[in-house]
């Protein structure tokens, strides 16, 4: 059987996919969710230096994670419709920015917050934390470059380059940051070594991350088919919408 | 006739801008005066404490030069994006990256050159020492060439669009993170009498990739910007 690879990379035929896949994304977050916080809260051991206070590693690494994964995810989509011309890619990227910056601001926010017991101090320059910030700006300047052109295709074109720049620049910018100072604990997740914490931390921060990674999923889905709605109004497949929800 | 060579085309291209910036020297100059300014910002901001100044001289001098050069860039492709130029270029028949590239060139040697001139001025002010001073200018004249190279991308995506400059400087002042990094951190180590070498041979590599990927990513911009 031929498979056509290429059936929902139309807008009219990935619409109605989107509607009905979003719900199963936000129900699978939401259970994990519950149990990634109730494996936080109440499995996890509390940890021998830090006492109560590292539990918001729970929500501020997986938000770290998404941050940067999101921002690389988005530099494929809108490389992907700058390459192929394709509007359906340039939309998630789209959809997905604001995801993006939201979880680059949680991770900042849940950061600082966990720095004022540990080091005493709500903001440090530290490597992390300032690429962190400057992944924060990327995200910004990519959704007010996209804001700011009228013509959604050329919107579309000019976020690629500037998100594709952006994230060549990333690990220069990580770098660069590293070795100009740094603070930050080392990393307690590698794949290269075996973890440095419990076993049942490190379920916690993976259940939350997938938990993280369906939100985002979920929240993307949602806000492509509004992206949709909004691009096509003239075209028949959204009136033929329209005539049959009264 | 025979359409002129490439090198033809990228020494006309480059003599044409250069022209047209010494025909426009107000401008130049207040690229010039605002690197001065911002810099005697700082002490005013701060305190006149000389060791302190002295600690801080080689970051403010490179923030400054880092900003002179961003408020440049909105003119590197504004009025040749306004007369139909930037279209002509599009249609040329050569590659416009490197058509591109000899722009991006003159306009470096019209603003970037100079900051790099005069911020050993600047370095006086900040107390800097004589080897630090050297080290400024290596660095200034390794950086600056980097910081044209990526604006030049912002300043193609930003053309004809709404709340230009503001939207620019969103855009290339997180690109531009690493070479402020390495160039003030080149002074600052050798201030703390470190050899600078590190720093410099990272602004270099800096540059390379920037020339390499730089120029290709602008042509893309400006094809989008005159579709």
């Amino acid at each position: 059987m031929a498979i056509n690879w290429f059936k929902y990379s139309s807008p009219a035929s990935f619409y109605p996919l989107a509607g009905r896949l979003t719900p199963w994304f936000f129900a699978t977050a939401a259970l994990l969710v519950i149990a990634g916080l109730y494996i936080s809260f109440f499995v996890a051991p509390t940890d021998a230096q830090q006492g109560e206070a590292y539990r918001i590693i729970f929500i501020h690494v997986p938000a770290a994670w998404m941050s940067m994964f999101i921002y690389v995810v988005m530099a494929m989509w809108a490389g992907i419709g700058l390459a192929f011309n394709t509007r359906l890619s340039s939309m998630v990227a789209s959809a997905l920015a604001p995801t993006g910056a939201l979880m680059t601001f949680i991770a900042l926010w849940t950061g600082s917050l966990w720095g004022k017991p540990m080091w005493g101090t709500w903001w440090v320059w530290d490597a992390r934390l300032t690429s962190e910030l400057i992944l924060l700006f990327l995200y910004f300047g990519f959704m007010s470059l996209q804001a700011a052109i009228d013509d959604p295709r050329r919107a579309d074109k000019a976020g690629a380059v500037i998100a594709l720049v952006g994230v060549v620049n990333v690990p220069i910018i990580y770098f660069s940051v590293k070795w100009w100072n740094t603070l930050h604990q080392g990393a307690s997740v590698s794949l290269t070594r075996s973890p440095t914490m419990a076993k049942t931390m490190l379920l916690g921060m993976l259940v939350m991350a997938l938990a993280f990674w369906m939100y985002s999923i979920a929240v993307m889905l949602m806000r492509v088919r509004a992206i949709m709605l909004e691009r096509e109004r003239n075209s028949d497949w959204v009136k033929a919408l329209e005539e049959r929800r009264p | 006739m025979n359409a002129p060579g490439l090198t033809d085309a990228l020494r006309a291209i480059a003599h044409r801008d250069l022209l047209a910036a010494l025909r426009h020297r107000a401008d130049l100059l207040t690229t010039l005066i605002f690197f001065a300014i911002v810099a005697s910002l700082f002490p005013l901001g701060v305190g006149s404490d000389t060791a302190l100044l002295r600690v801080m001289g080689p970051g403010v001098v490179w923030v400054a030069a880092l900003l002179a050069s961003m408020l440049a860039l909105a003119r590197l492709f504004a009025s040749d994006y306004t007369d139909g130029t930037l279209e002509q270029l599009a249609l040329a028949p050569h590659s416009l990256t490197l058509l591109v590239l000899a722009k991006i060139a003159a306009h470096w040697l019209a603003t970037g050159l100079p900051l790099v001139v005069i911020a050993p001025l600047l370095g006086l002010q900040f107390d800097l020492n004589a080897d630090a001073q050297l080290v400024l200018l290596a660095s200034l004249l390794l950086g600056t060439p980097t910081l044209s190279l990526i604006g030049a991308v912002g300043a193609a995506l930003t053309l004809g669009v709404r709340g230009g400059g503001a939207l620019l400087s969103l855009l290339v002042l997180p690109l531009y993170v690493p070479v402020l990094i390495f160039g003030a951190g080149a002074v600052e180590a050798t201030a703390a009498g470190l050899g600078a070498a590190a720093h410099l041979s990272l602004l270099g590599a800096l540059l390379l990739v920037a020339l390499v990927f730089a120029p290709w990513a602008t042509a893309v911009s400006v094809r989008i910007a005159v579709e």
